[in-house]
């Protein structure tokens, strides 16, 4: 019998174990949610996997007989906006400031030490301040997702630019190239990947702050509903709403890494000797 | 008057002495192999050629003009690792330097500059034995491969001189064989002033026109970072005055 850490599973069964413990919970789930049904069929708190389905499917087809909109997609575009549009500014924050600080040692002393403290602010606790500066609307919400990721991001990004071989930029100058060249063609292609790679950690606090922000203030959105129909109980719309962003999380988390691999080809391609 | 002359140069680190009065006159052309036990001071001599640190005290002169204290492009460099772009094709790693040069601010040449800039970059990929490489990104070629390219791409700004940092170090015996048949071989034909660290002291004898051997003459046990190395054996090899007879000059008695 060999030792535990020398055995490894075949890649079929991988895929299975990987899936058994969604299915031990999904069997637990379906279980007890039946054993409160039987006893009371108007409780709401576990309510049926068919349920839950027709719930879904009529808020993501019916639509509202007033303004004509269906509410799932409405609530997902809005959402979606304010994430992404967030999440590519803080980016692009994150970025320049990362790549600056990580390169160049004056700016590196002056902006450290207040990137450093800006991410060491809980973002929440701001929230209630950018709502009194910017009002209730759409940019109090994208600022706390920046003010949320971006410092995290720059910080991310700027261990990655102290972390390249100095070889590669004593190399870059013996071949004549000045500051702004070393950014353009050495430092810039070689930190873009690690910019998605830091993007796509920073994603799930994105998610974070945009609900807490939508949960307070908002008229429509993902993190709007769900706190909306806690009011009544409607498990039947959270749980498919949860499950939903998870998917959407996951879809986004996926797309970067596809970004990654298609266009990086040489990223992660192992170590150059 | 000589490519390359050091005075008095003396590197400390603090107390620590690292190179303590280097004094050496380098000709155009010559091989220069530096070799020494590991932290006797050669990668830091070397260094200090390449303008990445400077001299505590004295002078570096090449061509008779101090050395910039930053890394230019009249000094090449290939180190052990690390050496070429991981991100730029073989073919983008050996143009880029011309491309640096050529569009201060785009960092990247079009039209027929790049038509000529990119024949350029092939044929020096030819010389060093990677014409077929040229699509391929540093992670796809070997070891020996990827210190081909970084080589082709050191020499196509035609640098005064070649810096080697212990090259060939990481490479098996058989590949670092035939490197030693290529720099040889580059070294005659482009007529380069190279400088080359090594600890393998075959490797040493073998490639160099001249050989520099860097270690402490003083030592105390009690603080050993009193004192610094120097160069204690400074000796033309064989290769070192074929090339001065071919340069028709009066080479000195060789001691080997």
């Amino acid at each position: 019998m060999k030792r535990l850490i020398n055995l490894r599973p075949e890649r079929g069964f991988g895929i299975a174990l990987g899936a058994l413990p969604f299915v031990i919970l999904l069997a637990v789930y379906v279980a007890i949610s039946a054993g409160r049904l039987a006893e009371n069929a108007d409780d709401k708190l576990l309510p049926s996997l068919a349920t839950m389905t027709s719930t879904f499917v009529r808020l993501a087809t019916e639509e509202n007989r007033r303004t004509g909109e269906v509410l799932l997609w409405v609530d997902t575009i809005a959402s979606l906006k304010r994430l992404l549009t967030g999440v590519a500014i803080s980016m692009f924050i994150g970025l320049i400031v990362g790549l600056i600080t990580g390169l160049i040692p004056y700016v590196q002393r002056t902006l450290s030490p207040l990137v450093k403290v800006l991410s060491m602010i809980p973002p929440l606790a701001v929230l209630p301040i950018l709502f009194i500066a910017l009002g209730v609307d759409e940019l109090s919400k994208i600022v706390l997702i920046v003010f949320g990721i971006a410092p995290c991001i720059a910080r991310d990004v700027q261990q990655r630019v102290e972390e390249l071989p100095a070889e590669l930029l004593i190399k870059a100058q013996t071949l004549g190239a000045s500051t702004w060249q070393l950014i353009l063609r050495v430092v810039l292609p070689q930190t873009v990947p690690r910019l998605l790679d830091a993007t796509r950690l920073a994603l799930g606090s994105a998610w974070l702050f945009l609900i807490a922000a939508e949960a307070i203030a908002a008229t429509e959105g993902l993190g709007y509903r769900i706190f909306l129909v806690r009011r009544f109980l409607d498990m039947d719309v959270i749980l498919p709403y949860v499950a939903w962003i998870t998917l959407l999380a996951f879809g986004l988390d996926f797309l970067l890494r596809l970004v990654n691999r298609v266009a990086f080809p040489w990223y992660g391609a192992g170590i150059v000797r | 008057m000589s490519a390359v002359q050091v005075r008095r140069l003396w590197k400390t680190y603090g107390r620590q002495v690292v190179l303590e009065n280097i004094s050496l006159d380098v000709e155009s052309g010559e091989f220069v192999t530096i070799m020494g036990a590991s932290g006797c001071g050669k990668t830091t001599f070397l260094r200090i050629l390449l303008g990445e640190e400077r001299q505590t005290r004295g002078d570096v002169l090449l061509d008779g003009k101090p050395l910039p204290d930053e890394p230019g492009p009249n000094r090449g460099v290939v180190f052990q690792k690390y050496s070429v772009f991981p991100h730029m094709t073989a073919l983008d790693n050996v143009m880029v330097g011309e491309e640096f040069a050529g569009a201060p601010f785009t960092a990247r040449l079009l039209g027929k500059a790049r038509r000529e800039t990119r024949q350029r970059a092939l044929d020096m990929l030819a010389a060093v034995g990677l014409a077929d490489a040229g699509t391929k990104y540093p992670s796809q070629l070997s070891g020996g491969m990827q210190q081909r390219l970084a080589i082709a791409q050191a020499l196509i700004r035609q640098p005064r001189i070649l810096l080697l940092d212990e090259p060939f170090g990481a490479l098996d015996p058989g590949i670092r064989s035939d490197m030693h048949e290529l720099i040889l071989d580059l070294w005659n034909k482009l007529k380069l002033t190279i400088f080359m660290t090594s600890h393998d002291i075959k490797e040493s004898f073998y490639l160099g026109g001249r050989l520099l051997v860097l270690d402490r003459v003083r030592k105390d046990p009690h603080e050993p970072e009193l004192y610094g190395a120097r160069i204690t054996y400074d000796l033309p090899l064989r290769r070192g005055r074929d090339a001065r007879a071919n340069a028709s000059r009066t080479a000195p008695e060789p001691v080997l």
